[in-house]
């Protein structure tokens, strides 16, 4: 079964055995037939019909494309696996934040001359009605999903750092949910590290950046952009877990420098806003004046000190993929250190040495957009015909500085229930860092995306992606 | 709770009721109409019911005959019409959808199955025993939500803002419906015995599912005043006018507990109690039964509007 790449569960190409974190799962694979596997894939349809995610859409003519297909097949992490991961995820955040901190404020690495000038004020990321403003600790990513990839027992590379408003973190948890109900031998054995304190956490952080004026009891809120948002369900989920309203924007309204919910027992004042609607949507008074799912005047109330936004805005700037291969630089800028996660090499098409060699190579390297997301508009060389290449060499050409290029990572495989039984399929995992004035947390495991198709590396729900559950397993 | 929350959930309240009343009603007509003309079968049935729901005008723009397949069907699955069994369910499914965590699973499932079950029959019945099903599903569905609103909400805002939509508008329904046989239950004229009268009125107990509680109440045949005094002033009866107004005084009350507000809703509905726990169905018969059904009608109207106000709708 193990293929060219390293596998989760065999280790190195043509090494013999299975790695000892995967023994458990090696001997529950092995003790269950394939229509044993395939009863428990039903059930674990059937339990996210009753307890998750889908239950907001089932019914809906548009159902199918919402169902993200669940592989039960877990992914293992050993505990000093994830010891380090957890390391470097705490301290590449804190790296985000920093930099954000000081593109916003004094600029000094834009002055040590570590990231070139234009990428920052040309960026479209870049929110000028930030420059000068201080969030409530200086925190302006709160909640980072940074999706990790493997190739070796040891090296994980960050792929990309999402630091605007991920989502995927109600599939870590009903992923799990869904596992304890199909297969609780597996946890009675093993020790896995739960991952349900997430919402807790998320509260805990959310309180902690409160406004002073807010006092002891601050009152937070989940800002979505309405039941048509493809991720509305997990807006809705989340709002329910942490016990916090859910509201669009016409709940809320602006008086005296204070944001008010409209309830039922009059106007609430409202202190924190984790808020899954983007930046130019938030204020119609100071982004986009044609949001109709904005808060007029919300920026006024920040600007006044008296609400917290989550994640702040301006984020944007810090997870677009050409600072992305600053980020090696960014953090031993700021934390002094080496970063323990790596980074993929990557060629900025924007400089003309660079841009020459990815026209050279372009049959064995990933090209993406700078800005894009969601496995659209990218160029996978190994897998791209002839055609296809020539075609995205002039689009390269006409605007190099919207392109970024990487080496074909040979992303890990993990055994995966297929059609015709168990097979290796690639994936990736993302993890999610909270920070609050009280640091950084992240929960033990994270979403965990497989590409369903044989070889394929795009992991992205939208491209034909399914998700696992990760287990962090204590030694 | 916000007040856009509690707007939805009060409507999935008042929906849900009204999907329910208009089974009842369509059941009802379908047995009134069957009898044979001697016997009060009517062929105007269809037109009545219409009557009854307040769809009369809305059905006699869209034009066709005041039969079973094409009334039940303007009733029952007719897409354009706004308030067809077909479009409450939806109206109240999207309601619930929108509020979805403030619902538990169990309720959503009860409202999201109805819906699911109705938009199967598409829009358009084929016989009379689709009718049938249809109606027994609506009837089980409704009193799935009512169970697991019961066994499953959390006694607060949410459960006490679904329960006052329905009582406001299961007191629109039993009014409307009395209003349009009004004239049936005035006691002059009456031919003690008549079949014709007989059978119109056991359709409206019918209706409101209470003609079996009519005889434990009154052991007595039915008579067109106790048919009255039943429906507007038994407190047992939980579709009575009093009944109603008791129920939504008191999800009121408990709102403002939590609230600490008693506003314009309050008022009225206190009102419309005293009023009706005062009244004597002599009474509302010598000031006129018309007269007090409309007069009711209006005010329940104004409560709802109040009700709105209130909370921020």
């Amino acid at each position: 079964m193990p293929g060219k790449a390293f596998d989760e569960m065999f280790g190195h190409p043509g090494a013999a055995g299975t790695r000892d974190v995967y023994a458990p799962i090696s001997d529950w694979l092995n003790g269950s037939p394939l229509d044993v596997m395939t009863t428990r894939r039903r059930q674990a349809e059937l339990f996210f019909r009753r307890i998750g995610i889908t239950f907001a859409v089932y019914g809906d003519p548009d159902a199918a494309e919402r169902l993200i297909p669940f592989d039960i097949v877990p992914r293992v992490l050993s505990a000093s696996e994830w010891a380090t991961m957890e390391a470097g995820l705490i301290q590449r955040v804190e790296g985000l934040n920093a930099f954000l901190a000081d593109i916003y404020g004094k600029q000094d690495i834009l002055r040590a001359g570590i990231v070139p000038e234009e990428l920052i004020v040309c960026n479209p990321g870049f929110n000028l009605a930030m420059i000068g403003k201080r969030p409530v600790g200086d925190i302006w990513v709160h909640i980072a999903g940074i999706d990790l990839v493997r190739t070796d027992a040891d090296d994980f590379y960050v792929l990309e750092d999402n630091a605007r408003t991920p989502s995927g973190v109600s599939y870590m948890l009903e992923n799990r949910e869904v596992m304890l109900k199909l297969v609780p031998e597996l946890f009675a054995k093993l020790r896995i590290r739960p991952v349900e304190t997430y919402p807790d956490q998320l509260l805990d952080m959310l309180h902690s950046i409160a406004p002073p004026a807010a006092g002891n009891a601050p009152t937070a809120v989940l800002l979505t952009p309405g039941q048509h948002n493809s991720a509305f369900y997990e807006h809705s989920f989340l709002a329910d877990k942490l016990g916090i309203e859910l509201v669009e924007g016409s709940d809320l309204f602006v008086r005296d420098a204070r944001v008010f919910m409209r309830t039922t027992e009059g106007p609430r004042r409202v202190d924190v806003i984790y808020r899954r609607l983007d930046d130019a949507f938030l204020d119609p008074l100071v982004f986009r004046p044609d949001s109709m799912l904005g808060v007029p005047g919300l920026m006024s109330v920040f600007d006044a000190g008296n609400v917290s936004i989550a994640n702040a805005v301006g984020t944007g700037v810090a997870d677009d993929k050409a600072i992305y291969s600053y980020m090696p630089e960014i953090i031993r800028f700021y934390t002094g250190a080496e970063p323990v996660l790596k980074n993929v090499p990557t060629w900025r098409c924007r400089e003309s040495e660079a841009l020459g060699y990815v026209l050279d190579h372009l049959p064995e390297l990933v090209v993406k957009e700078v800005d894009g997301s969601g496995g659209y508009g990218m160029l996978v060389g190994p897998h791209a015909t002839k055609a296809m290449i020539a075609t995205f060499a002039d689009k390269l050409r006409a605007n190099p500085d919207k392109f970024i290029a990487q080496p074909t990572l040979a992303l890990s495989t993990c055994p995966t229930l297929c059609d015709g039984g168990i097979e290796a399929r690639h994936v990736d995992l993302r993890p999610f860092v909270l920070t609050g004035t009280n640091g950084s947390r992240v929960v033990p495991g994270g979403l965990t995306r497989v590409a369903l198709e044989q070889g394929s590396l795009v992991v992205n729900s939208s491209q034909g992606g399914g998700t696992k559950d990760t287990w962090v397993v204590d030694d | 709770m916000l007040s856009r929350t509690a707007g939805n959930l009060y409507w999935v309240g008042r929906y849900i009721e009204r999907a329910d009343f208009l089974s009842r009603l369509i059941e009802a007509t379908l047995r009134l109409a069957a009898l044979p003309s001697s016997y009060g079968g009517m062929t105007n049935a269809w037109e009545s019911a219409l009557e009854a729901a307040w769809m009369a005008d809305a059905y006699a723009a869209r034009g066709g005959a005041f039969d079973e397949a094409s009334v039940g069907e303007f009733l029952t699955v007719d897409p354009a019409n706004p308030s067809s069994i077909r479009r409450c369910l939806e109206a109240a499914r999207a309601n619930a959808r929108a509020v979805r965590t403030a619902l538990t699973l169990e309720a959503w499932e009860a409202i999201n199955g109805a819906w699911l079950d109705v938009q199967k029959y598409g829009t358009r019945l084929e016989d009379r025993d689709q009718l049938g099903t249809m109606l027994e599903t609506v009837k089980a569905s409704m009193l799935a939500f009512d169970g697991a609103a019961h066994r499953t909400m959390l006694r607060g805002d949410a459960y006490w803002f679904i329960m006052l939509g329905s009582a406001v508008e299961r007191a629109d329904n039993t009014a409307r419906l009395l209003d349009v046989k009004y004239h049936l239950l005035l006691p002059h004229g009456e031919r003690v015995g008549g079949s014709l009268d007989y059978f119109q009125w056991t359709t409206i107990l019918r209706t409101v599912s209470a003609l079996t509680a009519y005889r434990w109440v009154y052991r007595d045949t039915v008579k067109p005043w106790l048919v009255a005094d039943l429906l507007i002033l038994n407190r047992q009866i939980p579709r009575s006018l009093v009944s109603c107004y008791e129920e939504i005084l008191h999800r009121l009350d408990q709102l403002s507990t939590s609230s600490a507000r008693r506003g314009p809703a309050h008022r009225l509905a206190s009102a419309g109690c005293a009023a009706l726990d005062q009244a004597k169905i002599d009474g509302i018969y010598s000031r006129g039964l018309h007269e007090f059904l409309r007069e009711f009608i209006a005010d329940n109207n104004r409560l709802g509007a109040a009700i709105a106000e209130q909370y921020l709708f």
